[in-house]
C-alpha cells in the first residue's frame, strides 16, 4: 500500500472474523468447550482472500456456540453485548425500572448468532466482518446492531474452513457499515472454489454499485405472510413507510404472496437438527480438540467427550437429528422437509418469474431485547421465533441483505431485508445502496464515558488476536 | 496427525442357478454351485436338500495417485499417518472433493462388468462411530450408486479338470464408491487400539453374505462374515458357513442374523464381538457433494471444459481387451488350448512373454505353449517372479527353441540348456550348448558306431527285441541317450538300432 501497489481494495482495511472461521495459527473454538484451545492449521478460503488483499484480521468474534442461536447469547464466552446499550440514543429513552436496579442490567443483546462480528462493525473497532449465515445469523444481528448484513447466493462463496451448521444452508456472511463496503468484500470473496464443491463454477466478475437515480423499472414484492405473528407495530410502521418510499418514488410495489412461508420454521428445524446431528460427529476427542479424562473404554470416552465438550443447546440438536435420520423416521421428516423445502423455493421462483425484481421485509419481529428478558425463554423457542423472517432465504439459497433503516422508539436499530434472485447480488444491492441513501440512519452516539469498560469488553465484544492484545 | 483411507470400490456379487432372472438383491431360485458343478444336495443325504445362497461385497481399492475425497497422496506401505491430509483427519470445516480419476476408475470397472452406468449417482452418508472413522460418517453411495446391473462370465472347471470347462455367469448388482476408513491395531497388552488413519489394510477385502433355505421355500436368515481377504479363504469361509447353517437347522437351531469373523487358523466363522446389535446407519445425503453427472457423446453439452467432465463413451473406446476377449483371441491366433489361454492371461505379464516368443521362433505355438507353461512357469512360482521379472528374457528363450527347432539338440539338452539360461549368467544358448557340449550328434557313423556298442553290450535285450518285443527297444533308445549325455536324436537313435537288429 505504501509503495502504491495496494494489493487490493481491502489492502490495510481492518476486518473481524466470526470464529467459526477456520483461522491458521490462531485459536478457532466456534465458542464451544469442545475447540476451546484448538488451533487451526489452515486458514478458510475466505479469511485467506481477505489476507491476501491485505485485509488486517483484528481478532475473531463471539458467537452462539456452533452458531446455534438467535442471541449470541449461548457461547461459552459469554454473552455479547449490543454497542447500541450503551448509546446515547438508548439511554436517553431508559426508563429506569426501581432505584434498586443496577446500573447496565438493561443492555440489549445483538441478535445472533453471528453476534460478536456486528457488534465489533457497529462499535466502530474494525470496516468489516465476516459472519455467517444459515438461518439469518447474518442478518438478524446486522439488524439489531444497526449494520449492513449481506446473505449471499448459496454456492457464491466459498465454505471450505467454515465450521458447518447445516451445509446446504450455510453461507459466509458479510457485514460492514453501509452497502457500498458489502459489495467490496463480496467482490474479494466471491468465486469458484475447487476446494469447495458446492460453489458454482461460473466466473464472478466484481462490481461497483451503480448510484441509482430512478427506480420507476423496479418491482418490489411484499410478501403477505411476512405480516407474522408477534411482529411489532413499531417494525411494521417502518416496513409500511419503506414500502411508501419505493412507491412515492415510481417504483412498482405490489404484494405478493409466499404461501409456504409458515411451513419453513418446521421444516428448517428438522433438516438443520439432522445435518447438526451429522455435523458434530466428528467431535470424538480423539483427533483434535477437547478429550475427555474418562478412559474405561473408546465408547464412554466418546460419551463423555461429547457431554462434557457440548452445550445443552448443543447435544439438544444432536439428539433430535439423529431422531429425524432413524430409518424408521427417515421418510417421515427428513424427505418430507425437502420436500417442503422445494416448495418454499418454488414460492420464490414464480414470485420472481411474475416481474417482480426484489422483496422487501421486515428483518426481526422487533428491536433488540434486553439481555434479562430474551433470556427468560430458552434457545431453542427464541431461535424459532427470531428466525422466522430470515430462514426461508437460507432454504432457497437466494440472497438477502439488511438495511439499516430507523430507530426505534427505545432508540435502537430497526432493519429492513432485501430478498433478491439467485446471483443478482449487483442488482440486490443497488437497490439497497438506492434504500440507504434514502433512510440516512443515523450513526451511533456514545456517551462521554466511551471508555467504560462494560461497553468495550474484550471478552465480549471481539477476542482480540494475541499479538494485538492490550 | 492421522490419515484417511484410500478410494474404495465395492461390488455386490450374487450367484444366480438356473430357473430365471435375479430381482435386487436376491435372487429368487439359487442353488450352490461348487467345483464339482451343478446343484448338489448339502447336507446329510436322505433329508431334503438344501441350497445355499451367496452374496459377496468387494471392497477393492482403485489405483490412483491421490484418495477419493482428499487430495493426499497414496502409496503403499508408507510409516502410519504420514499420508494425511486435514479432510483425512476431518478437521472442522474440510470439505470433500471428489477425484476424477477414481471415477473413471469405476465407470470403467463398470462397463468392463457390463453394468449399466447411471449418468447421475448421489453421495451419501452413513453414520456410525469408531475409532477409525473421525468423521463419525462415511461418504459412500447408498441410494444411487454409479454402476448397476451387470454381470460376470466364469469358467467352472468339471471334476477339476480343465479340459472341461463350464461357463457360467453372476449377477452384479452394483458397484458404488466410497471411502475406506484407516487402520485398526488392537494392542491387547496395553488395551489401546492405534490408529493409521494413511488407509486400511490390504487392497481388496471381501464380506460374504450366506444363507441356506430348502428349494422352493424362502430364505433363510442370513449371516455376514467379513473383512477375509484371500480368495482361499473366501471359499473356506463360504464352505464351511453354509454347513454350519445346515447343521443349525438340521439340529432344529436357528440361523441368527449376525455378522461373523473367519479364523483362519480353525478354518471356521465365528461371531465377532464388539459391533452393537442391529446398527441403524442414520443415512442422509452427502450435503458438500453435488450429484455426480456422467456424460456420454450424445449428451455431452457444446462448450465445456474436457476436464471437468466424464464422458463414458470415451472410456468405453479405451477400455483394454477383457480377459474374455484375449482368451479367445489367443485360442484363434495360436491354436493353443482354452485352459492354456486361462493361465497365460491370469498369470501377469505371461500373455506378452508367450507372443514375444512365439513371434521370434519358428517353433508352432502349440509347441512353444508347453515351454512356456511348464519350465517358464514352474520356474518363476518356484522362485516368486512375475514374467516381466524372468531371468530368461523371450528373446533368449526364443533363441532356445530356435536351437530345438533346428534339430542342432534334443528337447532333453534343450532342457539343460534351460536351467543354465535360468542362472542369469548372461550367455546365450549357444555359447551354453557348446561349453557344455550339448549338440546332437550329427556325424552319423558316429552314431552307429555307440548304437552298436550298446547293442553288443546288451545281448539280452536284443534277444527279446528281436523274439517279437518290440518295446524294449526303448530301453536301448534310453541308454544310447545315457552314452551321448543326451546328444543323440532318439529317433535317429530309433531308425540306427532298428536297421542294425534287422539285419
Amino acid at each position: 500500500y505504501r509503495r502504491g501497489q495496494p494489493l487490493g481494495e481491502l489492502d490495510g482495511i481492518p476486518i473481524a472474523v466470526k470464529d467459526n472461521f477456520n483461522t491458521a495459527g490462531i485459536e478457532t473454538t466456534c465458542a464451544s468447550n469442545m475447540l476451546k484451545g484448538y488451533i487451526s492449521p489452515y486458514n478458510a478460503t475466505v479469511v485467506q482472500k481477505l489476507l491476501d488483499g491485505g485485509a488486517v484480521l483484528l481478532g475473531k468474534t463471539n458467537l452462539d456456540e456452533f452458531a446455534m442461536g438467535s442471541g449470541s447469547t449461548d457461547g461459552v464466552f459469554g454473552p455479547v453485548r449490543n454497542p447500541w446499550s450503551y448509546s446515547r440514543q438508548y439511554k436517553e429513552k431508559i426508563v429506569p425500572r426501581s432505584d434498586s436496579e443496577p446500573e447496565n442490567s438493561n443492555w440489549v443483546i445483538t441478535g445472533g448468532s453471528s453476534g460478536g462480528s456486528a457488534a465489533a462493525v457497529s462499535a466502530f473497532t474494525c470496516f468489516a466482518a465476516l459472519g455467517s449465515d444459515t438461518g439469518g445469523s447474518t442478518r438478524n444481528p446486522a439488524a439489531h446492531c444497526g449494520v449492513v448484513g449481506l446473505k449471499p447466493t448459496y454456492g457464491l462463496i466459498s465454505r471450505h474452513g467454515l465450521i458447518p451448521l447445516v451445509n446446504s444452508m450455510d453461507v459466509p456472511g458479510i457485514l460492514t457499515r453501509c452497502v457500498d463496503d458489502a459489495a467490496v468484500v463480496l467482490g474479494s470473496l466471491a468465486g469458484h472454489d475447487p476446494k469447495d464443491s458446492t460453489t458454482v463454477q461460473d466466473i464472478f466478475q466484481p462490481f461497483a454499485l451503480p448510484s441509482l437515480t430512478d427506480v420507476s423499472k423496479l418491482s418490489i414484492g411484499i410478501p403477505k405472510e411476512y405480516h407474522a405473528p408477534g411482529l411489532s407495530s413499531e417494525i411494521l410502521a417502518v416496513w409500511s413507510k419503506a414500502a411508501d418510499l419505493f412507491k412515492n418514488a415510481g417504483a412498482k410495489v405490489v404484494e405478493v404472496s409466499l404461501p409456504h412461508t409458515h411451513y419453513s420454521i418446521v421444516c428448517y428445524h428438522v433438516l438443520c437438527t439432522a445435518e447438526v446431528a451429522s455435523n458434530m460427529a466428528r467431535f470424538d476427542g480423539l483427533e483434535y480438540g477437547h478429550r475427555s479424562d474418562m478412559n474405561k473404554s473408546t465408547e464412554s470416552m466418546y460419551a463423555a467427550t461429547r457431554r462434557e465438550g457440548f452445550s445443552d443447546v448443543v447435544r439438544g440438536r444432536i439428539l433430535s437429528g439423529n431422531y429425524f435420520l432413524l430409518k424408521q423416521n427417515y421418510e417421515d421428516y427428513f424427505v418430507k422437509a425437502q420436500k417442503v423445502r422445494r416448495l418454499i423455493a418454488n414460492d420464490f421462483v414464480k414470485v420472481f418469474g411474475s416481474g417482480v425484481d426484489i422483496l422487501l421485509t421486515p428483518t426481526t419481529l422487533s428491536d433488540a431485547v434486553p439481555y434479562v428478558e430474551f433470556i427468560k425463554e430458552d434457545n431453542r423457542t427464541r431461535s424459532t421465533q427470531d428466525d422466522i423472517l430470515t430462514q426461508a432465504a437460507n432454504m432457497a439459497g437466494l440472497p438477502a441483505v439488511n438495511v439499516p433503516t430507523a430507530l426505534s422508539g427505545r432508540g435502537l436499530p430497526i432493519g429492513l431485508q432485501f430478498i433478491g434472485r439467485s446471483f443478482q447480488e449487483k442488482q440486490l444491492l443497488t437497490v439497497a445502496k438506492w434504500f440507504e441513501k434514502q433512510v440516512q440512519f443515523p450513526m451511533i452516539h456514545y456517551l462521554s464515558y466511551i471508555c467504560e469498560a462494560a461497553f468495550f469488553h474484550p471478552q465480549r465484544a471481539c477476542k482480540v488476536s494475541g499479538s494485538l492484545k492490550n | 496427525m492421522a490419515a484417511r483411507g484410500c478410494g474404495g470400490v465395492w461390488c455386490r456379487v450374487l450367484q444366480r442357478g438356473p430357473g430365471g432372472s435375479c430381482s435386487a438383491s436376491r435372487p429368487r431360485r439359487a442353488v450352490a454351485c461348487n467345483a464339482r458343478g451343478g446343484a448338489v444336495p448339502l447336507g446329510q443325504s436322505g433329508l431334503a436338500p438344501w441350497a445355499a445362497v451367496v452374496g459377496l461385497e468387494i471392497h477393492a481399492q482403485i489405483t490412483s495417485n491421490s484418495k477419493l475425497f482428499s487430495g493426499s497422496q497414496v502409496q503403499f506401505a508408507a510409516p502410519p499417518n504420514s499420508l494425511v491430509s486435514f479432510f483425512d483427519a476431518s478437521l472442522p470445516g474440510t470439505l470433500p472433493v471428489l477425484n476424477r480419476r477414481c471415477v473413471e476408475a469405476t465407470v470403467m470397472t463398470g462397463l468392463a462388468l457390463n453394468c449399466t452406468i447411471n449418468k447421475k449417482s448421489l453421495f451419501d452418508r452413513k453414520h456410525y462411530f469408531y475409532a477409525d472413522l473421525p468423521a463419525g460418517y462415511q461418504i459412500t453411495q447408498q441410494r444411487v450408486p454409479i454402476a448397476v446391473n451387470g454381470s460376470l462370465s466364469y469358467s467352472l472347471c468339471k471334476d477339476n479338470k480343465m479340459s472341461q470347462m463350464v461357463t457360467k455367469t453372476v449377477r452384479i448388482k452394483q458397484i458404488q464408491l466410497e471411502q475406506d476408513s484407516g487402520k485398526s491395531l488392537h494392542d491387547d497388552a496395553r488395551s489401546q487400539t492405534l490408529i493409521d488413519l494413511n488407509r486400511a489394510e490390504g487392497q481388496l477385502r471381501v464380506d460374504a453374505n450366506i444363507s441356506v433355505h430348502h428349494p422352493g421355500e424362502p430364505y433363510g436368515v442370513r449371516t455376514e462374515v467379513k473383512n477375509i481377504n484371500s480368495i482361499r479363504f473366501l471359499a473356506k469361509a463360504v464352505d464351511y458357513e453354509i454347513q454350519r447353517q445346515i447343521k443349525e437347522l438340521e439340529n432344529g437351531g436357528t440361523v441368527l442374523n449376525e455378522t461373523r469373523a473367519f479364523d483362519s487358523k480353525l478354518g471356521c466363522t465365528v461371531p465377532m464381538r464388539d459391533k452393537e446389535g442391529k446398527q441403524d446407519y442414520r443415512f442422509m445425503p452427502e450435503p458438500n457433494l453435488p450429484p455426480l453427472i456422467l456424460y456420454d457423446a450424445k449428451s455431452l453439452p457444446a462448450n465445456v471444459n474436457h476436464q471437468q467432465v466424464v464422458n463414458i463413451d470415451w472410456i468405453h473406446e479405451r477400455l483394454p481387451d477383457l480377459p474374455s476377449v484375449k482368451r479367445a483371441k489367443l485360442v484363434e491366433l495360436y491354436g493353443i488350448l482354452p485352459e492354456h489361454s486361462f493361465t497365460l492371461v491370469n498369470e501377469d505379464g505371461l500373455m506378452d512373454f508367450f507372443e514375444d516368443v512365439v513371434k521370434q521362433t519358428q517353433m508352432k505355438p502349440k509347441k512353444v505353449i508347453g515351454w512356456i507353461l511348464s519350465d517358464l512357469l514352474s520356474h518363476l512360482k518356484q522362485h516368486s517372479l512375475t514374467a516381466k521379472e524372468s531371468p530368461i528374457s523371450s528373446f533368449l528363450l526364443a533363441d532356445l527353441l530356435n536351437l530345438l527347432e533346428n534339430g542342432d539338440i534334443s528337447s532333453s539338452a534343450a532342457k539343460q540348456v534351460f536351467e543354465e539360461l535360468w542362472k542369469g549368467e548372461g550367455k546365450t544358448p549357444l555359447e551354453i550348448v557348446k561349453e557344455k557340449q550339448l549338440e546332437l550328434i550329427q556325424d552319423q557313423e558316429e552314431l552307429e558306431q555307440i548304437c552298436q556298442a550298446v547293442i553288443d553290450e546288451r545281448e539280452k535285450e536284443v534277444m527279446a527285441i528281436k523274439g517279437g518285443n518290440e518295446k524294449v527297444i526303448n530301453k536301448l533308445i534310453g541308454l544310447v541317450r545315457k552314452a551321448t549325455r543326451g546328444r543323440a536324436n532318439p529317433l535317429l537313435v530309433k531308425q540306427i538300432l532298428e536297421k542294425k537288429l534287422s539285419e
